[in-house]
């Protein structure tokens, strides 16, 4: 029977083609609007270390005097300052910790008459290769002696090893970063989780390739090199020994393996507050323990600009539904007599209903196909936009399911009108109108 | 105009007609606020800047070895750049207006007092307002001799030696209003810390931070007499008609690689470049708005177009009975346009209601104003004539269809 309505609704959609047309471009244009910007919301609100991210946490707390205008807004500072963060650091309550800070290093390749050119860095600890799953291809991390020693090493990505030793094994060999040697102790496996959430208030881009350098704090810190950004609570004089000033510019990542770990971190870090006010350094009590996902909403990765596009395409999706009804139920109304005939030839209200279902989930068809052209060529526009993670956005198999359930879901809802009322028309006038 | 036998029409296609005003109802709540959210945007990409930017062109220069006298080497960059044909003026500054990066400082009234009354944008750098081509509107431009050495001036903070600071700096307009609402700003000091007074020598007329993602405080900004060194992030500014600003750009860019090949010219625009890239993202967002607005108006202008068809199809025996009865073709075709005029009106007012709840709506979850009710109008205009404009093509079928076939059994 279905092959029959089929047969029927192709006919029918063939008779009026420039209104099926009409149909199959506005639904398909509603999708791929839809599909692109959906695209866009999940790569922005993705998970980066999906099989970590629940036993990462992020702690806040907050040095500056009561009276400070600076952080009046009621939200914790988003870095600390090197005496909180080293305190935590060797306190050691946590699985693994590191704390980081970006800057920018400046790289001269080994090639004769090769310029030199700038990368991004981070200025960390030994913890943060193995809290944070970055895999080694060559060597290993620094270890904790390193950190203390302020021992010249360095890990370097895999795309600087093969611009800079053509993908040789360069463990050992140096790198002449801001004009010192650093010596190689490890290359990374590809390693760039999208968003790179550990930048989030460290001063760095969000998305993009990942760094290029991995530097122990305290080596990179001996030759002056400076993190991307300073956040300051009392006015400074001297930017060039932020060890000690009343600065924020280190963010702390702590691996806790339970919950029975995260409550008790909890308590030492407010413990750790409190002490630090019962000391006179501090004023304030607050302090924060997100998680890795909680962290990255509460820096508002994902701009309102994108989210305010998902809701425009699905407005934009809602009319071409409207749309879509309006179309069908007009056809559907001027076929009044064919569906008398079909009921006085015993076709029953169900059958009728079948039919016109079956007609609306073609047209909810061609629109996913010419909707899914529609969302890659609105990904390609994406791709071409400013945005950071502009080329990130690829269409997945996910998405391309989902577009054709928007699409089915999107005409039987559209169809469901027009076949409730073709089901519903009394074959008796329809048949004596002829 | 017959309106009357035009609604008990309507009356019959309920459900039809229903949809058609749902759909104008949606599209134009939307249309209003997405239109509101462009002009947003473009009144944002269009804030002043105070400066002369088609004449402007920015370098700036990372050196990988350390000059030995840092100031020395800026002193014969800007000679060498001034020898550039078509080079009028040079500057060297820490920032330039939307570059981005920014230096901010805090601003008391008092030295004593807690919290800070602004935070102001501060640029450093000979020659700046002239070669910006920034006006001032009372007192003058810093001299050279108000002008101390960047390290001096670090030096004398950390000494608590207020002498071999800077002692006046130019403050906007707008600023000099925030902090002395009404009066004459000349002559008022203001503090960066307690020991850091100035005293306001010129007010400028505008000019933008460089991080001026605020409209409220974009024009909170002050130039005070530092002379720079060279150093990671400084820029040099020139000046230069604005025809020849390829040309100079080039020739400027290889006078300074010439006189050092090993530095590294990190950044070389035109001073509309800088503005391009700080408002790339509400430029792509105000394209994306249109692309909407656009294929809205066009899909909503379609499905008039498709149920306007129907219905002149479905009455072709009733217009020919009129037609038979003495309705003129003009008749028909009013009749069709009035239809399509009163199913506007219809969902035009349910479309205001609707945009304003979406305002709403976005209002408690965005920082967006309340929609302007300038708006309100715009979206109904637009409606009205897609409307009437998608039945125009309906409608004058409608009117061709002869009085014959009334006569005519279907």
């Amino acid at each position: 029977m279905l092959v029959y309505y089929l047969d029927l609704a192709v006919r029918s959609l063939k008779r009026n083609r420039v209104l099926t047309t009409l149909m199959v471009l506005a639904l398909a244009l509603g999708i791929g609007a839809s599909i692109t910007t959906l695209t866009v919301l999940r790569l922005l609100s993705g998970d980066p270390l999906p099989q970590k991210s629940a036993r990462l946490f992020y702690p806040q707390l907050d040095p500056s005097p009561k009276d400070s205008a600076i952080t009046s807004k009621g939200r914790l500072p988003a870095t600390m300052g090197y005496v909180d963060a080293m305190n935590l650091l060797h306190a050691h309550r946590a699985t693994r910790q590191a704390v980081m800070a970006l800057t920018r290093a400046k790289i001269m390749p080994p090639q004769a008459h090769a310029h030199p050119f700038f990368s991004d860095g981070v200025m960390t600890t030994a913890d943060f290769f193995s809290m944070f799953d970055a895999g080694f291809q060559y060597g290993s991390g620094w270890t904790a002696a390193d950190d203390e020693s302020g021992a010249q090493v360095v890990v370097i990505a895999g795309f600087l090893n093969d611009k800079l030793f053509d993908g040789a094994d360069s463990v050992g060999r140096m790198v002449r970063l801001n004009d010192h040697d650093f010596r190689v102790v490890g290359v990374l496996k590809p390693w760039a989780p999208q968003p790179r959430f550990y930048t989030l208030g460290l001063g760095g881009d969000h998305y993009g390739d990942g760094d290029a350098v991995f530097l122990p704090l305290k080596a990179a810190r001996a030759l002056k090199m400076g993190p991307q950004d300073t956040e300051c609570y009392q006015a400074v004089d001297d930017f060039s020994h932020l060890e000690s000033a009343p600065c924020q510019w280190l963010g702390l990542w702590v691996e806790l393996d339970d919950a029975s770990a995260v409550a008790a971190y909890r308590r030492f870090l407010d413990g750790y507050v409190r002490e630090q006010v019962a000391l006179g350094r501090f004023q304030r009590t607050d302090t924060s323990l997100l998680d890795l996902m909680g962290w990255l909403r509460d820096q508002h990765v994902v701009p309102d600009d994108v989210r305010l596009q998902v809701y425009l395409a699905f407005g934009f999706l809602l009319i071409c539904v409207v749309n879509t009804v309006g179309l069908l139920l007009a056809k559907c109304l001027r076929r009044s007599q064919e569906i008398g005939v079909r009921r006085a030839l015993g076709a029953t209200r169900r059958e009728i209903f079948v039919q016109f279902m079956v007609e609306a989930s073609i047209v909810g068809l061609a629109g996913g196909v010419l909707g899914l052209a529609f969302a890659e060529l609105g990904l390609f526009g994406i791709r071409h936009q400013p945005a950071q993670y502009a080329h990130l956005a690829h269409l997945d198999l996910a998405m391309f399911a989902l577009t054709f359930l928007v699409a089915l879901v999107a005409s039987l809802v559209a169809g469901l009108l027009p076949a409730w009322r073709a089901c519903l028309l009394a074959p008796a006038p329809q048949l004596k109108a002829m | 105009m017959d309106i009357l036998p035009i609604l008990s029409t309507l009356r019959r296609h309920k459900l039809t007609a229903g949809l058609l005003i749902m759909e104008i109802a949606l599209t134009c709540a939307i249309v209003c606020n997405a239109v509101f959210l462009i002009g947003q945007r473009l009144h944002r990409m269009d804030m002043p800047s105070g400066v002369v930017e088609h004449q402007l062109l920015q370098i700036q220069v990372a050196d990988v070895v350390k000059p030995v006298n840092p100031y020395a080497r800026v002193q014969e960059d800007m000679a060498l750049l001034r020898q550039v044909p078509g080079v009028q003026s040079v500057a060297f500054s820490n920032q330039v207006p939307f570059g981005g990066s920014s230096s901010n400082a805090g601003v008391l009234l008092d030295p004593n007092q807690p919290q800070r009354t602004l935070n102001g944008t501060t640029y450093f750098g000979e020659n700046l307002v002239s070669t910006m081509g920034v006006r001032l509107v009372a007192g003058r431009d810093l001299r050279p001799d108000d002008f101390v050495d960047v390290d001096v001036a670090l030096k004398g903070l950390q000494t608590g030696d207020s002498k071999s600071l800077p002692h006046v700096t130019l403050i906007t307009r707008t600023m000099a209003e925030r902090l002395w609402p009404g009066q004459n700003p000349l002559g008022h000091m203001l503090y960066l810390t307690p020991i850091v007074g100035l005293r306001v020598v010129g007010v400028m007329d505008s000019l933008v931070r460089p991080n001026a993602y605020d409209a409220s405080t974009a024009q909170y900004t002050m130039v005070i007499p530092l002379r720079m060194s060279a150093d990671k992030g400084m820029s040099y500014v020139i000046r230069t008609r604005a025809q020849d600003r390829a040309p100079v750009l080039a020739a400027a860019v290889a006078a300074l690689k010439k006189a050092d090949p090993q530095r590294i010219i990190t950044t070389q625009r035109t001073f509309d470049d800088v503005r391009d890239h700080f408002f790339r993202d509400d430029r792509a967002m105000a394209g994306i708005l249109v692309g909407v607005v656009s294929a809205l108006l066009v899909v909503t202008a379609l499905g008039i177009v498709g149920l306007a068809s129907f219905w002149v199809a479905q009455r072709r025996r009733t217009i020919g009975v009129r037609r038979a009865l003495g309705a003129t073709r003009g008749n028909i075709l009013h009749y069709f346009q009035t239809e399509n005029f009163l199913l506007a009106t219809i969902g035009i007012v349910l479309g205001m209601v609707l945009a304003y709840g979406i305002n709403l709506f976005l209002m408690q979850h965005y920082e967006l104003p309340r929609l302007p009710a300038i708006y309100f109008p715009v979206g109904a205009v637009a409606l009205w004539l897609i409307g009437q404009v998608a039945v125009l093509g309906p409608a004058l079928r409608a009117a061709a269809v002869p009085p014959v076939v009334a006569t005519r059994s279907v």
